[in-house]
């Protein structure tokens, strides 16, 4: 029983595994799982998006005249960026360059402020114009097509559930970036990081969905 | 490791003190710790219960301060008996004890976050029952749109309570797909599981797929009365049905989620007191299976009334009928394993033929409420809340209690008062039949269900549907006092009281830590009597 002992870091495993391989992959067969319950939960937006944009396709078209493109395909960029550099992470940790795979992190994290940062001003900007959701929608200028605010309910739901969940994302980072500094990740041990990391390859997925979705309807 | 020294500890006595609980990643303890909060919910689910039925004795007002006191009571006897007892009552207290035992492994595949899904479920009903000192909320349990929105601002509490214990079936689902799939003992294939492992490995499936819907329907629901959002309302373009489409989406599944451990306890039982193989093992596992992918294709059959395309309707109809075929290939495979068999009549088996005679009741008159034309008539009448009180409480509710009586003696290690354990069968058997059967009559009748008050040509049917409750609450406090009663006091169990064949069995009563004394190997089914 001496591996129960040992650190995982060093090759050991917790006590109910056979070895730590089984634990990785049971690690990672748990991740995806997960991943399954994050885009059912994301499908029902989806779901709502389509109904509502079958119902009322003027809509949706206007709506999307008032988000700036540019915007959100930077935020593409940025997110698709920051999941190679996630990427890289993983191979450095695997390959023993802590310096580096901390590096990779901090870029991860970056491109995560990054982000959240460009979606701040989209979102600033729009609440200034009274573009919002629902019965809040208060948007002076001239409007073509009726139920406008509806656009803008799907518009904030989808985003600020897939914000939030970049939020969450950008934490699990952190908590990563401290466990790799204290050496934990090594060719034998990097399981957590490979979890976040699929769960951040997820949020990015989302995003590329919702992108022409939401910006490039017409 | 000798076993002579290890005997003395167990899970139980091997750390002590309340923080010691509360921390601890064992799957056994978090088992006992769901266990007491399922049983604490139950008793005030239960109270409410008995409550609503004495307002309901007579005419008019009885026991409840008006119309509004009632729709609450209604609204948390539903969301405390589905979300709090009945969903979490068999996969996360008895699944999570037995799931690993049952596999020959030492825990589930993550324990932190299985204590984690404890946690949230004590958060999401802190948050649920916080909201009653806000008016509470009123909608019934379903939070059906328009009414929801326009209620009291309570029913946000309990609608984010009910999304933050959707995180608790979630991890739970999560953990026990992944602990069948990765950590079963050498030798054990998944035609070697017990069928307890099949039905909550189906269920688990259903958590993972359907809960995540009903968060985002919640979540939705939760900014469309904070921040009105319009999804759910037409005059912004929205539309209140597909509030029901997302609900149900979820909450039939639910329903499958409640009914398919229990199927797999009774699997259990029958096979254990008939001293016979089970019959038909792979139809039982299968139908589990058949039974949780279909689930996913009836939804529409909640909102015939609602508006949909007759299509649709007809579709939804068929599908629903289709549930009946797996249910039944299982009923009639644990009577042809009764058939010939050397039946002992313990009070686990008692609670498996209760189930069969009951969960029958209630599985046929759901196949009659599938029939469009029919479901015209019953939708919302008392019909619907016979028929479905004898699947949840004939059912899963039998299944529990059975389930907790064979298990008994593993837990903790004593045996109970069988005595008493048969007396509190009679009552909650007869109690529930005098309880729900008048309601079949009462909604062919035309009684509407959730309502306060009622037409005087009710009254008879309605005291006898509440004298039938105390009997049920009667039974409910003798099966409590058995369980109390048989921890502290009970008589020293052996480690396989019932001669059951399972691997749980094998180990010593109450298991030590890491279950087994050494790692079992299978080399059979999990039935081999003969």
């Amino acid at each position: 029983m001496s591996t129960v002992n040992k650190p995982r870091s060093e090759g050991g495993h917790a006590f109910h595994f056979d070895n730590a391989e089984h634990e990785f992959e049971t690690s990672k067969f748990g991740i995806w799982l997960f991943l399954c319950t994050e885009v059912l939960m994301f499908g029902g937006l989806f779901v709502a998006y389509f109904l509502f944009e079958h119902k009322f396709p003027e809509t949706f078209i206007e709506g999307a005249t008032y988000l700036d493109w540019k915007f959100g395909a930077v935020n593409t960029a940025v997110l698709l960026l920051s999941s190679f550099t996630m990427v890289l992470s993983i191979y450095y940790a695997q390959n023993n360059k802590t310096k580096q795979c901390v590096n990779m992190l901090f870029i991860t994290l970056g491109c995560g402020f990054i982000f959240m940062g460009i979606k701040y001003l989209e979102y600033m900007h729009k609440i200034e114009l009274g573009l919002l959701p629902g019965e809040m929608f208060s948007f002076t200028g001239e409007v073509g097509a009726s139920n406008l605010g509806l656009y803008f309910s799907t518009y904030y739901m989808m985003t600020g559930l897939h914000g939030s969940h970049v939020l969450v994302g950008m934490g699990l980072i952190v908590w990563c970036i401290v466990r790799a500094r204290r050496g934990e990740y090594n060719s034998k041990y990097f399981t957590t990081l490979e979890c976040v990391g699929l769960f951040w390859h997820l949020v990015d997925l989302i995003w590329i969905y919702l992108f022409p979705l939401l910006y490039l309807v017409d | 490791m000798s076993s002579a020294a290890d005997r003395s500890k167990n899970y139980l006595n091997e750390e002590s003190g309340l923080w010691s609980w509360l921390t601890t990643l064992d799957h056994k303890r978090i088992g006992i710790m769901y266990m007491i909060t399922v049983m604490f919910f139950f008793l005030i689910g239960g109270v409410f219960a008995l409550l609503i039925r004495a307002e309901l004795f007579s005419v008019g007002p009885t026991v409840v301060e008006g119309a509004a006191q009632y729709n609450q009571l209604m609204t948390f006897h539903g969301a405390i008996m589905v979300f709090m007892v009945i969903i979490p009552g068999i996969p996360a207290f008895l699944g999570n004890f037995f799931l690993p035992l049952q596999i020959g492994a030492k825990d589930v595949a993550f324990p932190k976050v299985n204590l984690m899904s404890w946690y949230c479920l004590i958060i999401g009903a802190a948050i649920s029952f916080y909201s009653l000192f806000f008016n509470g909320a009123d909608t019934g349990w379903t939070f059906y749109t328009p009414y929801s929105i326009e209620t009291d601002n309570g029913t946000i509490l309990l609608v984010l309570g009910a999304f933050v214990m959707g995180f608790s079936s979630i991890l739970t689902g999560v953990n026990f797909v992944a602990t069948t799939h990765r950590l079963r003992a050498p030798g054990m294939g998944f035609f070697q599981m017990p069928l307890f492992v099949w039905g909550l490995y189906s269920t688990a499936i259903l958590q993972v797929v359907a809960t995540p819907v009903l968060g985002i329907t919640l979540l939705l629901l939760a900014a469309e009365k904070t921040m009105g959002i319009g999804f759910f309302d037409p005059a912004l373009g929205g539309d209140p049905v597909l509030f029901q489409h997302f609900f149900w989406f979820y909450s039939h599944p639910a329903v499958y989620i409640m009914i398919l451990p229990a199927m797999g306890i009774i699997s259990e039982l029958i096979t254990t007191f008939s001293r016979k193989v089970i019959f038909g093992y792979k139809a039982i596992a299968f139908s589990s299976v058949g039974i949780a992918a279909v689930s996913f294709f009836v939804w529409g059959h909640h909102m015939f009334v609602s508006g949909q395309s007759q299509l649709a309707g007809v579709i939804f109809s068929f599908l629903t009928m289709l549930v009946g075929v797996p249910t039944a290939i299982k009923t009639f495979n644990w009577v042809a394993t009764m058939y010939k068999g050397s039946i002992q009549f313990q009070s686990p088996m008692l609670y498996a033929m209760g189930f069969l005679f009951l969960f029958t009741i209630g599985g046929v008159t759901g196949v009659m409420l599938a029939v469009m034309a029919v479901d015209v008539h019953f939708h919302d009448t008392y019909f619907v809340v016979a028929h479905f009180h004898y699947v949840m409480v004939g059912g899963t509710l039998m299944a529990i209690m059975g389930g907790i009586y064979y298990w008994f003696p593993k837990m903790f290690g004593k045996m109970y008062n069988e005595f008493m354990a048969q007396l509190s069968f009679l009552f909650i058997f007869v109690g529930f039949n005098v309880t729900f059967f008048p309601q079949f009559i009462l909604g062919a009748q035309g009684m509407p269900r959730r309502y306060f008050d009622y037409l005087p040509a009710f009254e008879p049917l309605n005291r006898v549907s509440t004298v039938g409750s105390w009997l049920i609450g009667i039974g409910f406090l003798i099966g409590l006092y058995v369980i109390v009663s048989g921890m502290l006091k009970g008589k020293k169990a052996p480690d396989n009281p019932w001669g059951a064949k399972t691997l749980e069995w094998q180990t010593s009563s109450p298991p030590p830590h890491t279950n087994f004394h050494e790692q079992p190997v299978v080399t059979g089914g999990p039935y081999e009597y003969r």
